[in-house]
């Protein structure tokens, strides 16, 4: 091969390069950008405040909603957590043929044959003062009068929050178990501990970067969402996605690339934390 | 430590559906030997390790340690430790926490298990290596770490699954020398299992050959070596020729062929050269004879007092006594 000055190199990255920039480095400067412009009732401009911020960090109902918005992270992460852990678990070490582990995998992503609109939806038939749950449960005689927390409400949330991203914990945790030498489990038991200390001694440590992954996963798209809290919560919750979206739609551009700003800045610093505890860089 | 830790195997019998893997074995392992489970891949020797370890369940049959029925029992209150072929060191925990790790399964307090760990780290010559992560270390040293891990738990008999095969040549071969020199001095039973006679020959105080789930023949490496009982034996163990006699089948040892460029019209076995092999202190003859393809050694110097040609025709003869007789 002849010698380059590094041309090559740069042509092979420009595709990978001009894709990134487009669509995510341009995109990122312009709400920054934006974020300090100025707005008033029908039109916003080019300008140079802080006002945007000032307002948005000062406002009470940012606090709260932020609030909200973790405690919202925190329950689906925890639910997320241990439900992906348990069927991944039971995917790479209780299942024993390949087959079984590679079908039993893809009935995990059914779900994903539709769309996550319809999934949350879907949900509202089954839980509704009229639905299947309170109907059945009635008709069991387990209660006297509709369950009201089922539907629209903190609970509706997290269960659509779990039912469509516990997946995104079991892949890689999934991944990371199937990677675990059996030999190592063997090697436990020879040692004499029993199942439980074999898990937290073991396995559970070996697993941390696929469960540092899924949580990035989770914490991600639970921070950033505005869809789940809206049609599950009957628009009585707020998050800060559904903040960032009632300023859209008030046309008010620059107060939302502000919040924007901020919540990617909040998004990051999370990850930052979460990357502090589990080295990743090996599962990549 | 269990003093008298003579091992019994009882018609040890593992099946895997259909397939008998290792097949009603019946062996007596005396406390403080060191025992080769010797055979080719497939041929039960590691089922019947890891049977011994409680890690594959027994069939039928009953293993018996130091008097006590452990065929039922957990890897761990069997009085065994095993190391593993890839010595399964726990990657996220340090040289001190992998060899710790059992007596922290048993609940004894931080320091007087990193105490013990280090005792054994300076048995196998590691202390330095302590605070090291498994991906830090060679494989030799990844072993002796094993080992020490092993140790720990006091064991009456140290199961070894081919403990040197993933070693470099040269490392495989000190090593060797360490294991056995370690064995002598805890002075408890060591079961190595491999597939290299070398390994089996240079180690054991008693190697048992394995075929098809049956132990073909167990005895000394001397035993083994110079008088083989099966024609799988003699082809395995190496160094032998199996030549068809009247009376059967029998096993000659390579370098106790006499070979003679002229027949005296004894009972000789004429052969062509067809391949001569310079090995240092040896000269092999590759030999074609009626009877079949044989191989014969011979010191260098007798070699060089008088060389043989490739194509030349040379008279075979041995002692009688050097013949063993085969079983059918």
């Amino acid at each position: 091969m002849p010698r380059t000055d590094g041309v090559g190199a740069w042509l092979q990255i420009t595709p990978l390069m001009t894709v990134l920039t487009l669509f995510l480095v341009v995109p990122i400067v312009t709400i920054a950008v934006v974020s300090f412009w100025g707005y008033n009732e029908w039109s916003f401009f080019p300008d140079f405040t802080l006002e945007n911020y000032e307002y948005h960090l000062t406002a009470k109902v940012t606090w709260q909603t932020y609030l909200t918005t973790v405690k919202y992270v925190a329950l689906t992460w925890i639910f997320t957590v241990v439900i992906g852990f348990t069927v991944a678990y039971f995917l790479a070490f209780h299942v024993r043929s390949l087959t079984w582990q590679i079908a039993l995998f893809l009935v995990c992503t059914i779900p994903f044959w539709t769309s996550n609109i319809i999934r949350m939806i879907s949900w509202i038939p089954f839980l509704g003062r009229e639905g299947l749950a309170n109907n059945a449960l009635i008709a069991v005689g387990a209660i006297d009068k509709p369950l009201e927390f089922l539907l629209f409400s903190d609970f509706a949330v997290i269960l659509a929050f779990v039912h469509l991203y516990a997946l995104f914990m079991v892949v890689p945790i999934f991944n990371t178990m199937m990677r675990i030498d059996k030999s190592l489990i063997e090697a436990a038991r020879d040692a004499g501990a029993s199942s439980f200390q074999t898990l937290t001694n073991v396995i559970i440590p070996l697993s941390k970067p696929g469960i540092m992954i899924g949580s990035i996963f989770v914490v991600t798209l639970v921070m950033g969402d505005f869809i789940t809290v809206r049609f599950m919560s009957g628009s009585q919750s707020a998050s800060v996605g559904r903040l960032i979206q009632n300023e859209i739609s008030l046309l008010q551009y620059p107060a939302a690339a502000a919040s924007a700003v901020v919540l990617l800045i909040t998004v990051l610093l999370m990850i930052g934390i979460m990357m502090r505890f589990v080295n990743i860089r090996k599962e990549l | 430590m269990t003093t008298n830790a003579t091992l019994e195997l009882a018609s040890v019998t593992k099946r895997y559906g259909d397939t008998v893997a290792v097949d009603a074995i019946n062996q007596r392992i005396n406390a403080g030997s060191y025992c080769c489970l010797l055979g080719p891949s497939g041929c039960g020797k590691s089922s019947t390790l890891r049977m011994i370890a409680g890690h594959e369940t027994v069939s039928i049959g009953d293993i018996i340690l130091g008097g006590t029925n452990i065929t039922d029992l957990p890897p761990a209150r069997r009085g065994t430790a095993m190391m593993f072929q890839n010595y399964a060191l726990f990657p996220h925990l340090s040289v001190i926490d992998n060899v710790a790790f059992s007596l922290k399964m048993r609940g004894i307090g931080m320091a007087e298990r990193l105490g013990a760990a280090g005792d054994l780290l300076d048995l196998v010559h590691m202390t330095a290596y302590a605070d090291r992560y498994p991906n830090q270390l060679s494989g030799g040293q990844q072993q002796r770490v094993a080992l020490a891990r092993a140790l720990i738990t006091k064991p009456s008999i140290l199961l070894l699954d081919e403990p040197l095969s993933a070693l470099d040549p040269f490392l495989r071969l000190r090593m060797r020398l360490e294991l056995k020199k370690l064995q002598r001095e805890l002075g408890i039973s060591f079961i190595h299992v491999t597939h290299s006679q070398d390994e089996a020959l240079a180690l054991a105080d008693l190697i048992l050959v394995m075929n098809e789930g049956r132990i073909e023949q167990d005895g000394s490496p001397h035993d083994i070596f110079n008088a083989p009982k099966t024609e799988f034996v003699a082809r395995f163990i190496g160094g032998h020729n199996v030549v068809d006699q009247d009376g059967g089948r029998v096993a000659i040892r390579a370098d106790r062929i006499a070979v003679a460029k002229r027949g005296d019209g004894g009972s000789t076995l004429e052969a062509s050269v067809r391949d001569v092999e310079f090995l240092g202190t040896t000269v092999n003859l590759a030999l074609e004879a009626a009877a079949g393809d044989i191989t014969v050694s011979l010191p260098d110097g007798d070699f060089f007092d008088d060389p043989i040609e490739i194509g030349d025709t040379v008279f075979l003869s041995w002692n009688a006594a050097d013949a063993h007789q085969l079983a059918a």
